[in-house]
């Protein structure tokens, strides 16, 4: 089980979506799957070894480091990368549900199973819709956590067990805050991307609804 | 998800490129992304732990590691790979495009359509001219700033190509002036060389593959308006034909009409 998992998700997901979501899809995978496991997987992997305090108390430097950051920002990336790649999966799913209707009842209820159509539209609009209120809530969340998207190099600490107040310095926190501003870039460009397709699929929908009954009038 | 995937998808793209394109990707694949993992990730892995400071100070070798090194040269090799492969995806995404169209086609029945099945239009290459010329050298024109960009970036980031043994800090906690050593100079002078070398034959390689897109429509274009020009002439050459023709039945005609009133 690894990330080749997800990818193998998405570019299932890719049959059923529309040009600007093949762009989605495109988008997760070079600059935000590849990145994080090419490059920012290893700029975090010993951070809590290269975590210093100016003291040696034992305990402290744990403690200290378990306060600054209680979720690592690279767990939270990750996080946010599967969680945004699964609503992709209730568009899978409802098309499973549809090809299976059409074996049971033997015959060809839909002109094609996976066009975005009737309830597959609006499961689709729906998955969009989680993927981008997902993306903000995990944007607001680092944000939260960590007081925006800075990441200081040194930390004051006083919780016990170190006396009084200890200086206690990150490893590479500017390479840290590069990646990061990268996530949040990329995190805005699939918001923008999937908030347009959204858009998009409401407009071109709205427009066939209303000619068809412009026609039918007319009829 | 590794390069691994990177190099399934932009072995697809190959199949629709010249044959520069073709070289381009195997230098990318074999002596750029190949070398990064199986040798430059271990030259530059020890990196921090082996960054010594000549000071017990605490936090000093941080500050002054995170001061000389604000992004590392392995990750700036692993970005910079990236954005120079992700162009291609403009070129799979027109290809695929094209492709759903034409099975659109077939599978409405079009007579038009001169393929068989769907299977051969899946392995159909597409020829690069008309708009698939457009975004194919779209596509290498981003990939020949991003490359500049990069080199730009590392040449400004750490002031030329060498690594220092031996940096001086002065950032604070650090006491005064601070000796640092940086672990395997040499080895990553070496590798920084061979890998902005590299990139140089890569920029070479698209600047060539630009101008012999550029020639080949000019070319293209000078041979359609050569065809355009001759035409004419053709047709004046058949005009006169005819028009000659027309005066012998003419002639005849009114011989023949002569003929008879006499």
């Amino acid at each position: 089980m690894s990330w080749a998992f997800l990818r193998d998700l998405l570019s299932g997901v890719n049959k059923y979506s529309t040009g600007i979501g093949r762009i989605w899809v495109a988008v997760v995978f070079m600059f935000r799957l590849l990145v994080y496991v090419t490059a920012a997987e290893n700029i975090w992997k010993h951070e809590h070894d290269e975590f210093e305090c100016n003291i040696k108390q034992p305990g402290c430097q744990n403690v200290c480091f378990d306060h600054f950051f209680p979720v690592s920002h690279i767990r939270l990336w990750a996080l946010q990368l599967i969680m945004v790649s699964t609503p992709s999966l209730l568009v899978v799913f409802h098309v499973a549900y549809r090809e299976n209707r059409e074996k049971q009842h033997n015959q060809e209820l839909y002109r094609n199973p996976g066009k975005i159509d009737g309830g597959l539209l609006y499961t689709y609009l729906i998955s969009l819709m989680l993927k981008t209120g997902l993306e903000i809530v995990f944007l607001v969340l680092f944000y939260k956590l960590y007081n925006g998207f800075k990441i200081p190099h040194l930390v004051k600490c006083d919780i016990k067990p170190c006396p009084n107040t200890v200086d206690c310095y990150i490893s590479k926190p500017t390479e840290k805050m590069i990646f990061l501003y990268f996530l949040v870039a990329t995190s805005c460009l699939c918001i923008v991307l999937n908030l347009s397709e959204l858009s998009y699929l409401i407009f071109k929908y709205s427009i066939k609804c209303y000619l068809k009954r412009h026609m039918n009038k007319q009829q | 998800m590794d390069w691994g995937a990177l190099h399934t998808i932009l072995g697809g793209v190959n199949k629709h490129s010249t044959s520069i394109g073709k070289i381009w990707l195997t230098v990318l694949f074999i002596f750029r992304i190949m070398i990064l993992v199986v040798a430059a990730e271990r030259v530059w892995g020890d990196e921090q732990d082996d960054f010594v400071c000549n000071t017990l100070q605490p936090g000093c070798r941080n500050v002054c590691y995170d001061h000389f090194f604000p992004i590392s040269h392995i990750r700036l090799w692993a970005l910079q790979l990236i954005f120079v492969s992700t162009p291609a995806l403009l070129v799979a995404m027109h290809v695929a495009y094209r492709r759903h169209e034409k099975k659109r086609q077939f599978r409405k029945g079009d007579q038009k359509c001169e393929y068989k099945d769907i299977e051969e239009i899946r392995k159909q290459r597409f020829r690069i001219e008309g708009s698939l010329w457009w975004t194919y050298t779209s596509s290498i024109f981003f990939r020949l700033v991003f490359e500049a960009v990069f080199m730009y970036a590392f040449y400004f980031m750490y002031d030329g190509f060498r690594m220092p043994r031996l940096m001086k800090c002065n950032a604070w906690p650090c006491p005064n002036t601070v000796d640092c050593f940086v672990s395997r100079p040499t080895e990553k002078t070496v590798f920084t060389i061979f890998m902005i070398a590299v990139s140089s034959i890569c920029i070479l390689l698209n600047v060539a593959e630009l101008c012999y897109l550029l020639a080949k429509f000019f070319l293209r274009r000078s041979k359609k308006a050569g065809n355009s020009k001759q035409q004419p002439n053709h047709e004046n050459k058949e005009e006169t034909k005819q028009n000659e023709m027309n005066e012998l039945i003419s002639d005849s005609c009114q011989n023949t009409v002569i003929g008879f009133s006499s």
